[in-house]
């Protein structure tokens, strides 16, 4: 309702209790997340590194779903596309430089592919690069805190909307709600699952209605909006938090790159697609909302902007000048023991 | 059967798993059993029947006929601390859980550089003999022993099953336990009191001989004895080792055997091509060949996919006594 003698009042900014210093975090994290994003693809370009792989598109979920996540206590079990939520909760540019540059100080020690990180410090779990097979392990670590009573405590677990056609999949949401595990299932559904839309990976539109199939809440957010995402996921974390079980929350966002380094998008979507999907990045949108409100102002907003250029430069350089694993890195860790393996 | 002496009694193959399992739950409460029917059905071979009673069913958990999450949820719980022995009721039924063995289980601590690890045992009755046709009775032991990351364990005795599995229930790392079904009733031993582990990777000398060695592991090892005993009467000296354990490989106990025999047999209910016997062979080729006076031979099941239902089938499937003592006595004669 617009004020006489005054310009009409802003749309209504729903920021669900999220504070000033919280709404710029969650703008630094998606900063953060595209520029890195932006990275590994400048680095593969330059013949760098050999592979990198893209979650633009994904920011508003990551951010919005990092800040549900309670550091120290909630346990993530991420998927490979998952850097922005990894930074939310705690990983630093530098690790992510050492992954994409499979350094010897990398979480995994240069043997994994890029963003399948393992860190304990910051309950986050170790995955392989097979769809949906993290998400019984999610569901096996959510039995593991309600079977020691750990109240307080709950797993987020995440994967895109092509994971939901695995097995697994149905077989850890199904036992999840059977035991009312301390769980949420976040789907980061992007519409592509590398060249298979989604409507080629299930005749229902929404992956969150599947959830009533397991008896247990199914909730569709935007994907595009870190504000609506934070709310549904901080809502079912703490629901699973106190003992109410899981939920489902499907984030509903858009892949707007190729899947990786590797891949070449232009063979199976029309760029008008993507160019229409752009009108909704939520890396701008989330800026533009974030000064408009006089949250950050525009001067804060090009500060912002810098130091996550200078952290992100800082941290290429340093991870850039770490060594390789060496060669006899090859054998350790097969066993606990000093197995020696043959050769 | 020897009797039972103080410090020990005398179980059956079934028994021994059951007092194993019933201890590992009684002194560590971060154990869990979970599988199919392993609750108030107590496992379809009453290996568990009552632990629910005792230990509740947060601790002894019927899961959903789901083998891929068996083993997956086994997975994320030791990686978050928990001990979990997972239960597939049949070997034949692992394959939907073959990912979250070989992909995730096995490489858990490798793929985090030593930050996560999966302390984790998978319990499976496998192997014939007992009219389970085609699917309760296959030997699985090569679809997984080609992956490092895992180790895998067959005994054939009650002793050797209670400290296999115990020292497989305190390993850091996963265990694939293969317990071979005729056998549960069939062979009892004597078993000692109390917690005691075998080392995992270590093969055993269940009858010292000369003239050849015999390799084998699971039910064929009763069996070779057996075959064993009646050539000891004819005047040969054979040699029977049960591996126990298919990896880590005691290649140390196979090669001393062998350049003392200086002949090797390998026999094993699974069939011959990429079976264990292959790698048995291949490893003494290249560290022993000039110690050998014979041709390494393979007593193996044909090269089909498995035994039938019909006794017949069944039959010609799976050896025999008399035919590992044939293959003995050709052997020892070479």
């Amino acid at each position: 309702m617009a004020t006489k003698g005054k310009a009409p009042a802003k749309a209504p900014f729903e920021r669900h209790g999220l504070t000033d210093e919280q709404l710029v975090e969650i703008l630094r994290i998606m900063l953060m997340h595209r520029t890195l994003e932006a990275r590994g693809f400048q680095l593969n370009r330059q013949g760098k590194i050999p592979f990198a792989s893209a979650g633009e598109g994904h920011e508003g979920v990551q951010a919005g779903a990092a800040l549900a996540f309670k550091r120290g206590s909630d346990v993530l079990v991420p998927y490979y596309r998952d850097l922005g939520l990894d930074l939310g909760i705690g990983l630093t540019p530098y690790e992510v430089l050492l992954s994409l540059f499979a350094r010897k100080a990398d979480h995994s020690g240069g043997r994994q592919f890029p963003h399948h990180y393992a860190s304990k410090r910051l309950g986050l779990h170790s995955i392989s690069s097979v769809l949906a097979a993290q998400v019984p392990h999610a569901v096996g670590a959510a039995y593991a805190m309600k079977y020691r009573n750990e109240s307080g405590r709950a797993v987020l677990v995440t994967f895109g909307e092509g994971s939901t056609s695995e097995g697994e999949w149905h077989e850890g949401m199904n036992f999840a709600a059977v035991h009312k595990l301390p769980i949420v299932f976040l789907c980061e559904n992007n519409e592509w699952a590398i060249s298979t839309p989604a409507d080629k990976q299930m005749a229902n539109p929404n992956v969150a209605d599947r959830a009533v199939g397991y008896g247990m809440p199914g909730v569709v957010v935007n994907g595009f909006d870190p504000i609506a995402v934070y709310a549904a996921v901080k809502e079912a974390m703490e629901r699973a938090r106190s003992g109410g079980g899981p939920t489902l929350v499907e984030a509903k966002c858009y892949r707007f790159l190729a899947h990786t380094t590797d891949d070449d998008d232009r063979t199976y979507r029309s760029r008008e697609e993507v160019e229409r999907r752009r009108q909704d990045d939520p890396v701008p949108n989330f800026e533009r909302l974030l000064v408009e409100q006089g949250v950050l102002s525009p001067e804060g907003l090009e500060s912002l902007k810098r130091s996550v250029l200078a952290e992100a430069n800082d941290a290429t350089d340093r991870a850039e000048a770490m060594p390789y694993p060496a060669p006899e890195d090859l054998y350790t860790h097969v066993y606990a023991d000093s197995y020696q393996p043959w050769r | 059967m020897a009797v039972s002496t103080t410090g020990s009694k005398i179980l059956n193959n079934v028994e021994a798993v059951r007092e194993t399992l019933y201890e590992a739950m009684k002194n560590d409460d971060r154990t869990v059993i979970l599988g199919e029917d392993v609750g108030a059905r107590g496992n379809v071979f009453l290996i568990t029947k009552d632990f629910i009673n005792e230990f509740g069913a947060q601790r002894v958990i019927d899961t959903p006929i789901a083998e891929a999450s068996i083993v997956g949820i086994a997975v994320g719980m030791a990686m978050e601390g928990l001990r979990p022995i997972a239960e597939i009721q049949f070997a034949d039924f692992i394959y939907p859980a073959f990912n979250q063995i070989v992909g995730e289980a096995a490489k858990t601590r490798y793929r985090s550089n030593g930050e996560y690890t999966c302390p984790l045992v998978i319990r499976t009755p496998y192997g014939g003999g007992v009219r389970g046709a085609l699917s309760h009775s296959v030997s699985i032991e090569a679809l997984f022993y080609h992956v490092p990351g895992l180790k895998i364990v067959a005994p054939a005795f009650p002793a050797d099953i209670k400290g296999l599995l115990n020292a497989a229930i305190d390993d850091p790392d996963p265990v694939l336990f293969l317990e071979h079904k005729k056998t549960y009733r069939l062979i009892k031993g004597e078993v000692p009191e109390g917690h005691y582990t075998i080392p995992l990777g270590k093969a055993d000398v269940k009858k010292a001989g000369t003239q050849l060695t015999v390799v084998s592991y699971g039910l064929y090892v009763h069996w070779a004895l057996d075959a064993a005993k009646q050539l000891e009467a004819e005047g040969l000296s054979v040699e029977v080792i049960d591996l126990r354990s298919i990896r880590p490989m005691d290649r140390t106990t196979i090669l001393q055997s062998v350049e003392k025999t200086r002949k090797l047999l390998i026999i094993h209910e699974d069939n011959k091509f990429g079976g264990i016997g292959a790698e048995i062979s291949a490893m003494v080729a290249e560290e022993a060949l000039f110690s050998l006076d014979a041709p390494i031979r393979r007593l193996c099941a044909p090269d089909v996919p498995a035994m039938g239902y019909a006794e017949p089938l069944e039959h010609e499937y799976m050896s025999s006594p008399a035919k590992m003592a044939e293959a003995m006595r050709e052997m020892v004669k070479f």
